[in-house]
This record gives structure tokens, sequence and C-alpha cells, in this order.
């Protein structure tokens, strides 16, 4: 019989991406309502060292997949331990993070099994009755939610957003089982050569992490526009981030877009300046733990989702903005 | 000769759909069809490839009989066939039930190289691409952003959220573009008449029917299902200031950001 939630954990050069904790938190909520345990795979290259990590974030169980040919990801390899993995543990549910890894590996996974994949879910739940995994996506580009379940096949399984779910508090004195799965590789398991691996130049700041968010829009008009976001960003602590068109017209970089086809972000404070908010937007920002918009536009919907929205010319606001907020910085020192 | 055969999707253009303020539901009527964007890509990479190494583009769509207005779209950009998979038995089919129909069809047509979009712009799950490449035992990769070919290889360079790869895998297998692969070219007039004439080839059920399981496709064959689909309710609650003066405002909220503690 069908039982536990498995959490696909993703690494890249060994790290643990921040997804597989939040998804470890999540399923430690869902597993108390089935009476279930949480168990993390871990696949890659000398991984297992990262065990004590996912018991701290509250995995009751590790199972782990070590190999040279795992170092990188690849579809093959990593397709075959997880299925084989799922065949013979036979767990109740399968969640991993919708990146570009785990919506890759996935549907190859599902479709390996025969079994449902539901892509890209912003809210996960257990129906009290069937006690059938609810998941929830958005759809239409975000205009819709749809709640999708797996009746008839298992395990039912899931891609999750990063940045949407919560990962628990750490706690340092958690341990549980550990196994080592070995899986037996072939050189035909490696049906593609890897020619290069080239790292992005550039340190990405990840939005995602950043607890204060100062993001622009259509508004920004230009480069510039974003230069005086970045510095209230600067004097809050925080960074800059921004709305679809200010990406797509070339004044700020792509893995700054917050939204549907951007990142999903929950900041303790969002400022949304000159963006009109799109429902596409409000997907990725509405879960901030406050959020200002300044707008000139007092019927823009962003103004609606906003804890103070205030109506006003942001190119005067802003600057003065900046300075009123080291001042009252300065001031707190004296003090 | 390469045979590359690209799967589209018909999609509203879900950019132009707009929720009715009254009801909170979607407002569908006047939203145009388009052919998906990434696939689009996919298209046009096709056939820069055709170009460059001589062979044939095929492009399959699975849909409703009016899905015929994306694939003449497909031709008169320059592919030399278009095949429509419709039938009353295909319809409700979740990705699995359609990676498993397209599946059955592209091994009916045959193919050395499919491209399919990454995502379509309606369902925005990128999980078809993967599953027909599983059905057909292939290797895939996903997430394309530059191809090219090398006798019975293919190089692509596959985007990561912090890194590429650059892939070197054998004919035949199945790669999902970005929008970024290409930009895709406009219908030429000529080629739109000759569209407009050309034949299009339709696979229905019966066509297909020994190319799969029929209990594993259509509504009673995915093993998804849409339980419910809500839209959205506004958040509200907020506090809106309006007539402040550029220091009233910034005064507001500094209190504001102080009373959280946010500086």
């Amino acid at each position: 019989m069908s039982k536990d939630i498995y959490i696909v954990i993703e690494q890249r050069d060994g790290n643990v991406q921040k997804v597989g904790l939040e998804l470890i938190g999540e399923a430690t909520r869902l597993a108390k309502e089935l009476n279930q345990k949480v168990v993390a795979i871990i696949v890659g290259n000398k991984v297992a060292s990262k065990s004590d990590l996912l018991f701290h974030y509250g995995a009751d169980k590790v199972i782990i997949v070590e190999d040279p040919i795992l170092k990188e990801y690849v579809t093959e390899p990593y397709t075959k331990a997880l299925t084989k993995i799922i065949l013979e543990f036979e767990p109740e549910i399968v969640l991993f993070g919708a990146s570009s890894i785990g919506r890759d590996l996935a549907p190859r996974v599902a479709s390996a099994i025969h079994t449902g994949l539901t892509a890209d879910c912003t809210g996960l739940a257990i129906d009290p009755e069937t006690k059938l995994l609810m998941m929830t996506r958005p759809a239409f580009g975000g205009n819709i939610m749809a709640t999708i379940v797996c009746r008839d096949y298992r395990p039912q399984m899931a891609t999750v957003r990063p940045g949407v779910m919560k990962m628990l508090p750490k706690d340092d004195t958690l341990s549980g089982e550990v196994v080592q799965y070995k899986v037996d590789f072939v050189p035909e398991d490696m049906n593609v050569e890897i020619l290069e691996v080239a790292k992005e130049d550039k340190k990405r700041v990840d939005i995602t992490e950043a607890k204060i968010l100062v993001s622009g829009g259509r508004a920004m008009g230009g480069p510039a526009g974003y230069e005086s976001l970045r510095a209230v960003a600067d004097v809050l602590g925080g960074e800059i981030s921004s709305s679809r068109v200010g990406v797509d017209s070339g004044w700020i970089e792509k893995h700054r877009q917050v939204g549907q086809t951007g990142k999903t972000v929950r900041p303790a404070l969002y400022i949304a300046c000159g963006i009109s908010g799109a429902i596409q937007h409000l997907a990725g920002m509405e879960n901030s733990d406050f959020i200002l918009a300044i707008n000139k536009d007092e019927s823009a919907p962003i103004m609606d989702v906003a804890d103070l929205a205030i109506v006003g010319d942001l190119k005067v606001i802003v600057p003065k903005l900046t300075e009123a907020i080291k001042k009252a910085k300065a001031a707190k020192v004296v003090d | 000769m390469m045979k590359i055969v690209v799967c589209i999707k018909q999609v509203p253009d879900t950019t132009e759909v707009k929720l009715d303020p009254k009801t909170n539901t979607l407002i569908r009527e006047g939203v145009p069809s388009i052919i998906n964007p990434d696939d689009k890509a996919g298209l046009e990479a096709a056939l820069r490839l055709k170009a460059q190494v001589g062979g044939t583009v095929t492009v399959v769509s699975m849909g409703p009989p009016q899905a015929d207005v994306a694939l003449r779209e497909a031709l008169a950009m320059g592919c030399d066939e278009a095949v429509l998979l419709s039938d009353r038995a295909f319809g409700g089919s979740d990705t699995y039930a359609t990676a498993t129909i397209i599946a059955a069809a592209l091994k009916k047509i045959g193919f050395d190289l499919i491209i399919t979009g990454r995502q379509a712009i309606d369902g925005d799950t990128a999980q078809v691409g993967p599953q027909i490449a599983e059905k057909l035992k292939i290797p895939q990769i996903s997430y394309a952003e530059e191809i090219r070919n090398e006798g019975e290889y293919m190089i692509v360079k596959r985007q990561y959220e912090d890194r590429y790869h650059t892939l070197k895998v054998k004919l035949p297998c199945l790669i999902t573009a970005l929008a970024e692969l290409a930009k895709p070219r406009y219908m030429t007039v000529r080629g739109i008449v000759g569209a407009y004439e050309a034949d299009i080839k339709a696979l229905n059920f019966e066509d297909l029917k020994d190319g799969f399981n029929p209990d594993y496709i259509g509504l009673k064959g995915s093993p998804t299902n849409v339980w419910r689909s809500f839209t959205k309710e506004a958040k509200g609650n907020g506090i809106k200031l309006t007539n402040l003066s550029a220091d009233e405002a910034v005064a507001a909220i500094v209190a504001k950001l102080t009373e959280i503690n946010l500086i």
C-alpha cells in the first residue's frame, strides 16, 4: 500500500536548493493529516553529508543515491534513480520543486510510472473526506486557479513553485533514518553528453531571498528609473525587482522579474512603484507580508492588494522617501 | 534527410484575457487564438535547421477542427506538411493522455527530431514534451536556447536558472524550445495563399488506436482531473491615501514602515 510523502530534494554542485526545504516544511503539515512520514530523496554525487540538514528542516527519513554520473543534472540517470525508488517504496505523494530541473524530471518520471502530475502548484491540501491531495495551481496565465486531483493512480505527484511554501525553523536536534540506496548505472544511461557547463559569471541576485524588494514597472521609463529605486532599496537594505514590462524592455535583468513568468516572492516589504498590477504580476507577489504601492492611477489593481496605497507621482515621492528613511534611520542611531 | 516534426498548440492569447469585474469570471469572447509562443519559436528553429541541413518540417497539432488555422499559419511560414490530431475521444485529455496520443501519432508519422515548445501559455505545465519523449523512449532536452545539427547529433544549449549546459545528443531526440530559441518569421503572401489551398492531413482515434491503449486517453484515461476552478479573491483591507502632497505621502510611508519595524 502506498504511504508517506516523498520530497525530491534539488541540489546543484552539492548545495541543497531552498525549494526542497520549503517542500519538507509543507509536507510535514500534510503528513500530519495523513498520519504519515516525510521522506527526502537526494540524488547526486557525494551528497550524503546533506542528510543532517534535511532532518533539521523536518524530514523523518532521507534516501540518498550517490554516483559520479549524477554530478550534473541529466534527465535520464536522474529519471532512472527516481523511478526505481518510487516503484520500490510506493509513496503516497511525491513532490518536486517547479524549477528548470523539476519541471524536466517530474514529467519524465510520471510518464514512466504512469501516474498523474500537476505542474507548478501554489497550494496543497488534503481533502478531509477522501484524503486526496488537492493540488492548486494558476492557469490561463494566472487568470484563474484550478484545483487538480489524481484519484486512481499513485503516487500523486506535483511540482511546486519555489518561494510559495514555508520552510520550518531549523532544529539542530532533529535526526532520522538514513537509507543509502544503490542504483546500478550503465554507460547507456548517459544518453546525452555534457560538452560544457557554463555558470553565470555575474553573481545573480536571488530576489526570492530578499527581505525587502523595491519593484518598478512601466512608469520607470528606462534603466535610469530603476536607479532611483536602487537608492531606496539601498537605504532599506533591500533589492530591486521588476514587473515584466521592465524586463521585456531591457531596462533590468530577467532574473529580477516578479510574476507568473518570473519569480514568486514573499518579502517582509514589497514596494510596488508604478506597477499597475496585472494579474500575472500579482501572482508573484501577493503573499508579501506588507505591500506598499505608489501609483498615479488610483484605480490600478495593485492599489487594491496593497496594505498601503499612495496615490501620487513616484518621481517626486521616491527621492524624498530615500532621504526621509535615511534621516529616520540616523535618528534611531542617535537614540 | 532529416525529418523534423514540430508539435504546436493553438492557445487563447492569455495576455488578452480579462476578468469581468462584476462576476469575477474570465471573459473569453473576443480573445484571439494564436500559435503558442514557445511552439512558434520551435517552428522557426526547425525551418532554419531545414535551410541549413536539408530535410522536411512536419507540423502536428492536437485540438478541435478549428486548430487547422494554426496549422495553416505554420504552413504559411514554410512547413512542408501539417497533421491535425482531432477526435472527440481525445477531448479532456490531461498532459499524460495528451502525450500518449501525440506519441502514437509521431510513431505513425516518423521523425528524426521532434521539437515542442517548453510550455503553453494557457496551461503553463511544460509537461507534454518530456512525457512524449518518455513514451517514445528517446532522450529529451528541455529549455533549449540554441540548437544546431552535427550529422547524427544535435548540439543544444540548455538553460537553467544559474547555468547553461551545452549538450550533445544523438538523433532521434526531443527538444523543448524556449521563446528565446528563435524569433519567428512572418508568413509570406505566397505562403498564405499556398497554405489555404494545402491539404491538412487528419488523424483520428481510428487511425491511431493501435498506437495506444484506448483506456489511457481522453477525459476518462487522464490520471489527473480538475476538481474545481475559481478566480482569486481580491485581498482588500488596505489603506488608500489620495490627495497628499509628496511630503505628506513620504511622512505617511515612513510612519508606517517604522510602525512595522522595517526602519
